[in-house]
């Protein structure tokens, strides 16, 4: 048996590449954080994100591939708030790395730094699968990039002291070029204020509360609920009364209900990037927020 | 709020620069600038406030406060079973291979209770995480199903798991029957591991820093249960080690959605008077006991498909286990006979099993499942039987045969926490008598949200 292991041992290690990189390891749960930290990292950092715009960061498995991946990560950067509930713990218990435990410097929990929206006032699952701590989408709100920027730029000088300073250039670098595009978003957003609007799931929340705008519904009956075909009738019914602007989705999520609801009430629709790589216009950060006015902006004219 | 705090800022900063300037003259002026500055002043003291106020409500709304903030995440696992079978499930056996005594029998005909999982996991401290799963069976008994601690805080991809857990042979043995794709565990489980195999010992694991998945892993067990030891047997009473499994996976995605993994492990027992129920060639009931050593191979394999890994809409799983027993040792026949005493000879058998099954879900809340389960009794020699002191019919249980199954399932899922299933199997498990099953079942979970293994 000894034998077998060891002949495995080699085996293997002649057939796989051993990563050694200099570079600090990031692992992000979603592409968000990924596009910032290396925004502040630079060259010095690898990144990687669990998930990309095209898969639903409530909903994934643990997969061989992402234990391999947080097991050489120096640094985690993930949402918090029970988004990543269902696979992010079972990670990190198999990942025999305490470098990205809970409470350790390279553990990121990027909502715990930003004020959370629609905290429920009741806990109970029949409202759906709710978020105890709030609206985990966090991300939406130019200014809450801005805060969790400044958070990640201190937690990649602790775990990597030596290009400390690096990182805190970059990342007020970062910050300059931030505050001027919010000035410009500031601008686009005015068009959209009391713009009523319908989502697929309540992951706008935070885009819908910074812009001023007003949500009317969702497609979901109830937050990771399925469209049922009942409750779209009701909204077909509720946009005769108060008719919505727009219907958004975003790319992991089916667009069949929404163009339902687009055809039925004569409303258009839109998807949005939700998040870093959702949209060809969404590169990066920037895009994410440029790409989402202008797709608002041109639906709503 | 933050523009409006720029804009103080940037209010109060013109002030101050074109400030001394207004003072020195006596500018009407100058009055109504000090008034603006205050107000300017008063302006962003507000807003500071506002902030503060509103950060500090964020935070104490973040975190509950008192001395139940830090109970563990608890979860309760409730299942019930509608079943006909045509075959009631008290004469249940699989012919061909030695009789496990787990708990591998069909539910009970017409509606029951399944067993109920409380399970309560938490980290410790910076070093260790506990998890205790307690199952309570239809029949009122509280079992430890699982109870371990785990190392977190070991660096280069190495876990010790001590206590009771469910050993990492194959694939389907480590995962909880209320997340399994089918009412039953595959008959291969059942014969090779008395359904599922949870030892008392430690696990060392070891992760590689490679980018392809790949884990090795070592358990050493104290025997407590088959294929080491008969369940209601005597308890094992000797220092050291009673099993031992070693294991390694491993894993990757390719295309745009695909996930694999496949391991392989080696378990390694010395079963002592592991006994079992059969009937003599006159129909009279006798315990007949093992010694000897067993081994086991176990190669198991998984196939995941999602378009663009995202499992939301539609996804489909590819799963199957190929098992390989070798036995070596002494049968004892009739350990209770009382005339001439019991009769022990040698005894050896090769014996496989495999079973191949796939999950399509088509639809968010709907998935169809089809699977198939095939033996092999291979060769067993029995030393008794081959010098002529007893008869093939002395051991009807162990005849030849190789048993086969086929099973459909269709559930709803109305939520992550709540599964609906209906199942039909056609099960020729008992030899020459092919038993007709429905399953009817509903499965859900309350509590802590479970984290979903690959």
């Amino acid at each position: 048996m000894k034998i077998l292991l060891k002949t495995a041992l080699f085996l293997l290690s002649l057939a796989l590449p051993w990563s050694a990189s200099a570079a600090l390891n990031v692992f992000t749960c979603e592409p968000e954080w990924a596009s910032l930290a290396q925004e502040i990292g630079g060259d010095k950092v690898s990144v990687t994100s669990a998930t990309t715009a095209r898969q639903d960061p409530h909903r994934l498995e643990a997969r061989p591939s992402l234990i391999a991946r947080i097991r050489r990560a120096d640094l985690l950067v993930c949402t918090g708030a029970e988004l990543e509930v269902g696979w992010l713990p079972l990670l990190l218990t198999q990942s025999g790395n305490p470098r990205i435990q809970s409470g350790s410097p390279g553990y990121v929990e990027a909502s715990q730094f930003v004020p959370k929206l629609e905290v429920p006032k009741v806990l109970d699952r029949s409202l759906g699968d709710i978020h105890p701590s709030g609206n985990p989408h966090v991300h939406l709100d130019p200014r809450n990039i801005a805060k969790v920027a400044q958070v990640l730029a201190e937690r990649m000088a602790r775990v990597d002291a030596g290009n400390a300073a690096f990182y805190r250039d970059r990342a007020a670098d970062f910050g300059r070029r931030w505050a001027s595009a919010m000035q410009r978003w500031d601008r686009d957003k005015e068009r959209l204020k009391g713009v009523a609007i319908v989502v697929y799931h309540r992951d706008f929340s935070y885009f819908i509360n910074w812009a001023g705008m007003r949500e009317v519904g969702s497609l979901e009956p109830k937050p990771g609920i399925p469209p049922s075909p009942s409750h779209l009738a009701e909204l077909v019914e509720q946009m005769k009364r108060d008719p919505a602007k727009v219907v958004v989705y975003s790319p992991y999520n089916d667009p069949r209900a929404a163009e339902f609801l687009s055809q039925r009430a004569g409303i258009p629709t839109t998807m949005m990037p939700f998040t870093v790589g959702g949209t060809d216009g969404a590169k990066d950060l920037f895009g994410l927020f440029d790409d989402t006015l202008a797709r608002l902006l041109a639906v709503i004219k | 709020m933050q523009k409006t705090s720029t804009l103080a800022l940037a209010v109060a900063a013109a002030v101050g620069i074109a400030g001394p300037g207004f003072a020195q003259t006596n500018d009407p002026l100058r009055d109504e600038v000090r008034q603006l500055k205050e107000r300017t002043d008063a302006l962003e003291k507000r807003v500071q406030d506002a902030e503060s106020a509103a950060n500090q409500a964020a935070q104490a709304g973040n975190r509950p406060a008192g001395e139940n903030a830090l109970n563990p995440a608890v979860s309760l696992i409730l299942n019930g079973v509608y079943s006909s079978l045509s075959r009631s499930p008290g004469d249940f056996r699989i012919n061909g291979f030695v009789p496990t005594l787990g708990e591998v029998e069909p539910f009970p005909r017409g509606p029951s209770l399944g067993e109920s999982e409380l399970a309560l996991a938490a980290n410790i401290d910076p070093d260790f995480r506990g998890t205790g799963i307690f199952s309570i069976t239809p029949q009122n008994e509280v079992a430890a199903e699982e109870a371990y601690i785990q190392t977190l805080a070991l660096s280069h991809g190495f876990t010790v798991k001590a206590g009771r857990f469910f050993s990492g042979v194959g694939y389907q043995n480590q995962i909880h029957a209320h997340a399994w794709d089918f009412t039953d565990a595959p008959l291969a489980n059942k014969v090779f591991l008395g359904n599922q195999l949870a030892d008392d010992g430690v696990q060392l694991k070891w992760v590689a820093p490679t980018d392809t998945y790949f884990d090795l892993g070592l358990e050493l067990g104290r025997g407590r249960a088959f294929p080491a030891a008969a369940p209601e047997g005597a308890a094992r009473d000797k220092n050291g080690v009673g099993s031992a499994n070693a294991f390694g996976h491993l894993g990757g995605d390719f295309g745009s959605g695909f996930a694999w993994q496949a391991g392989l492990s080696y378990l390694r027992t010395s079963p002592r008077d592991r006994t079992f129920q059969d009937a003599d060639s006159a129909g009279i009931a006798v315990t007949n006991a093992f010694s000897g050593r067993s081994r086991l191979w176990a190669l198991s394999g998984v196939l995941k498909w999602a378009p663009d890994f995202n499992s939301t809409e539609t996804s489909v799983k590819l799963q199957g286990e190929y098992f390989r027993r070798k036995e070596d040792g002494d049968l004892t026949f009739d350990t209770a006979a009382a005339a001439a005493g019991p009769q022990t000879g040698a005894f050896a058998s090769r014996q496989s099993g495999w079973y191949l099954q796939t999950v399509y879900q088509f639809l968010p809340m709907w998935r169809v499942g089809y699977r198939y389960d095939r033996l092999s009794a291979g060769t067993q020699t029995i030393g008794l039987v081959d010098s002529g002191a007893l008869t093939p019919a002395d051991f009807p249980v162990l005849g030849h045969y190789n048993p086969t199954r086929n099973t459909v399932m269709a559930d709803w899922s109305a939520s992550e926490f709540s599964r609906v299933r209906l199942q039909l199997a056609r099960d020729r498990s008992r030899q020459n008598e092919p038993d007709n099953q429905v399953f009817l079942q509903y499965i859900v979970s309350l509590g802590a949200h479970g984290a979903h293994t690959f």
